[in-house]
């Protein structure tokens, strides 16, 4: 086994990742997404709070492409502007995972003894609930808000990564290359830091693209129960709540939205299953 | 484990910012309401002793009463649990139903075009937002083609005596066969929309580990002595790709729990996810502390149940459990 890890992993080039159709559509998806986040302003045609009593409630037009809500609001303008939830999801919601999951995988894998079996008890609790129940829990304690679903969306994911990263640390620390840099005489921060970390993130890499995808869902279906963004704000699952109420009479204003979330959930899964399969030889 | 539960559950409602008799009773409650209303829910006790009690309640069944109506807060979660139950097992049973036959066909079509028809859909199928397909399901077979309730377990107005609280069987009690097929009507949508994730996922993870099984030693070995095809992929393929299949339907689970809270939302179930949205929305924490404890045991023993399911399917499994 060792043996395998003194290689060098493969060069990750761009004919590899993008080898397969699919990823180049994910990527793209994923590019445009991040396009529409930044341009918003320029690409929506109205305000997005901006109210239109005469035309609520309009069909898709040529005035307006996605027709209007109750209020006579633009849903086109505000589903371009939820992708700025979205992606503000995804770089909380995630990133929150992220640090917290690989703080302590890594604390739990390096250190070993009482603090991986304090550490590793902790996630497998908090692995025992179905994870929409413990976001559910956390927002019901700290009361709805998009802030607060992002953190219990956080908080979720953060099992995941522990496992992730411990289990990298575990193999990593003994593998070869690792040994001899500790027999040359380097210290536990460089051998942590130059060696077992960089060793370790091309799985995380992975990860957090393929969860950036579930991050948006659970946080839209958090705003969709009312206990994430709430309203007037454009977050993609308030739009999809919103809509709920008016769907049998004006079927534009959930459809959109819901169709943005899923678009961009298809980009995320695509790209982060192109991802590993250019990190990782086995899955090719 | 479930003592870990409980322990996650209660410091989420009685540690984290937030005091619960100000949610209660609002910014303009006087202090001395305060007081009371803390002494009452025993909020003015140390942690512990607020942590013991409510141990000590759970053990003997007392999960505090409802602060909506008053009822004991366990007594509205049963009630609530044959409708979940109901929906999840059968979108668990559509799934697998669907998913297991597909992925191993498209398994043994490798490559071939059914093979790209089968897998390419299970890709969206798991970008899906659930949320939005059950409304747009509602939209096409409820409202425009009409051929599905929009909602519920019955039909308004249907009088159907409520003995074991499942819909379905208690229709099947009366005997009345309308009834059995209102009940299954309206189950279907809910359940079918539940299922789409479920079955993308069963059906990916069938086709990859029969494929992988298909191409080990053994399966070489029994096609080289002779073994007629049908033997060897019941007996040596489909046995070996069998396991892990099994885990990821029992992961399914908290998916299919994480789903229902939504699709109950959707389709106006009286299910446990509908109940714990209105209670936390009502900030109704004994029945929000009742659902998520009874769930997560649940989802607890459910997994035990799948880690046991392995040692009648693997050999090796049994073996190192008796040792």
């Amino acid at each position: 086994m060792s043996g395998s890890v003194l290689l060098a992993p493969p060069p990750v080039g761009r004919a590899t990742l993008l080898a397969r159709p699919a990823a180049k559509v994910g990527l793209g998806i994923v590019l445009l997404f991040l396009l529409v986040c930044a341009a918003a302003p320029l690409l929506a045609p109205y305000d997005p709070y901006a109210q239109d009593l005469m035309h609520a409630l309009a069909g898709p037009s040529a005035l307006h492409p996605l027709g209007t809500d109750q209020y006579g609001r633009d849903v086109l303008s505000r589903v371009l502007y939820g992708a700025r939830y979205a992606l503000f999801a995804v770089i909380v919601g995630d990133g929150l995972a992220l640090v917290l999951g690989s703080t302590l995988g890594l604390l739990a894998g390096y250190i070993g003894g009482a603090v991986d079996a304090v550490i590793m008890r902790l996630v497998d609790i908090l692995l025992a609930f179905p994870y929409l129940l413990l976001a559910l829990i956390l927002v019901a304690a700290l009361g709805p808000s998009l802030l607060h679903s992002l953190i219990a969306i956080g908080i979720v994911y953060t099992p995941q990564y522990a496992r992730l990263i411990r289990g990298q640390v575990l193999t990593v620390r003994q593998s070869d290359f690792v040994r001899a840099t500790r027999a040359l005489g380097a210290s536990t921060s460089r051998v942590l830091l130059r060696h077992v970390t960089p060793n370790s993130l091309s799985p995380v890499v992975v990860m957090a693209t393929l969860q950036a995808g579930s991050v948006i869902i659970e946080t839209a279906g958090l705003s969709f129960l009312g206990l994430g963004a709430q309203p007037p704000s454009p977050d993609w699952g308030a739009l999809l709540a919103d809509g709920q109420n008016y769907f049998l009479t004006a079927w534009w204003i959930a459809t959109f939205p819901g169709l943005a979330i899923f678009c961009v959930v298809l980009g995320f899964n695509l790209f982060g299953d192109a991802l590993r399969r250019a990190f990782d030889p086995r899955a090719q | 484990m479930l003592l870990g539960v409980s322990v996650v559950v209660f410091v989420a409602m009685h540690l984290l910012p937030g005091d619960v008799a100000t949610l209660l009773l609002g910014d303009r409650a006087t202090a001395a309401s305060l007081a009371r209303l803390r002494h009452q829910l025993g909020l003015d006790q140390p942690v512990f002793v607020q942590y013991w009690r409510f141990l000590a309640g759970a053990l003997s069944g007392d999960f505090g009463t409802s602060l909506r109506d008053n009822r004991p807060a366990l007594g509205e979660v049963l009630e609530a649990f044959p409708t979940t139950v109901e929906l999840t097992v059968s979108a668990l049973a559509l799934a697998v139903a669907i998913g297991l036959p597909l992925g191993v066909f498209a398994a043994f079509r490798e490559g071939t075009w059914l093979d790209t028809a089968i897998t390419t859909p299970t890709l969206f199928g798991v970008s899906m937002p659930v949320f939005w397909l059950g409304l747009m399901a509602l939209l096409l077979f409820s409202e425009k083609l009409g051929w599905m309730p929009t909602g519920g377990l019955m039909p308004i107005g249907a009088h159907m005596p409520d003995r074991t609280g499942f819909s379905i069987i208690d229709a099947f009690l009366t005997g009345n066969a309308s009834l059995i097929w209102q009940a299954i009507r309206h189950l279907l949508l809910p359940a079918a929309t539940l299922a789409t994730i479920p079955l993308a996922l069963i059906t990916r993870i069938t086709r990859g580990e029969v494929l992988a099984s298909m191409h080990l030693d053994h399966v070489r070995t029994a096609r080289a002595k002779g073994l007629p095809e049908g033997r060897v992929r019941r007996a040596h393929i489909l046995r070996n790709a069998l396991i892990p299949i099994v885990t990821v339907i029992g992961l399914q689970l908290g998916l299919l729990l994480s789903g229902a809270f939504l699709t109950e939302t959707i389709f106006s179930l009286p299910g446990l996810g509908r109940l714990m949205v209105d209670a936390i929305l009502a900030r109704d924490y004994p029945v929000v502390q009742t659902g998520a404890i009874f769930i997560a045991g649940l989802f607890v023993l459910v997994n035990f149940a799948v880690d046991i399911s392995y040692g009648l399917l693997d050999p090796r499994v049994r073996r190192k459990g008796t040792r």
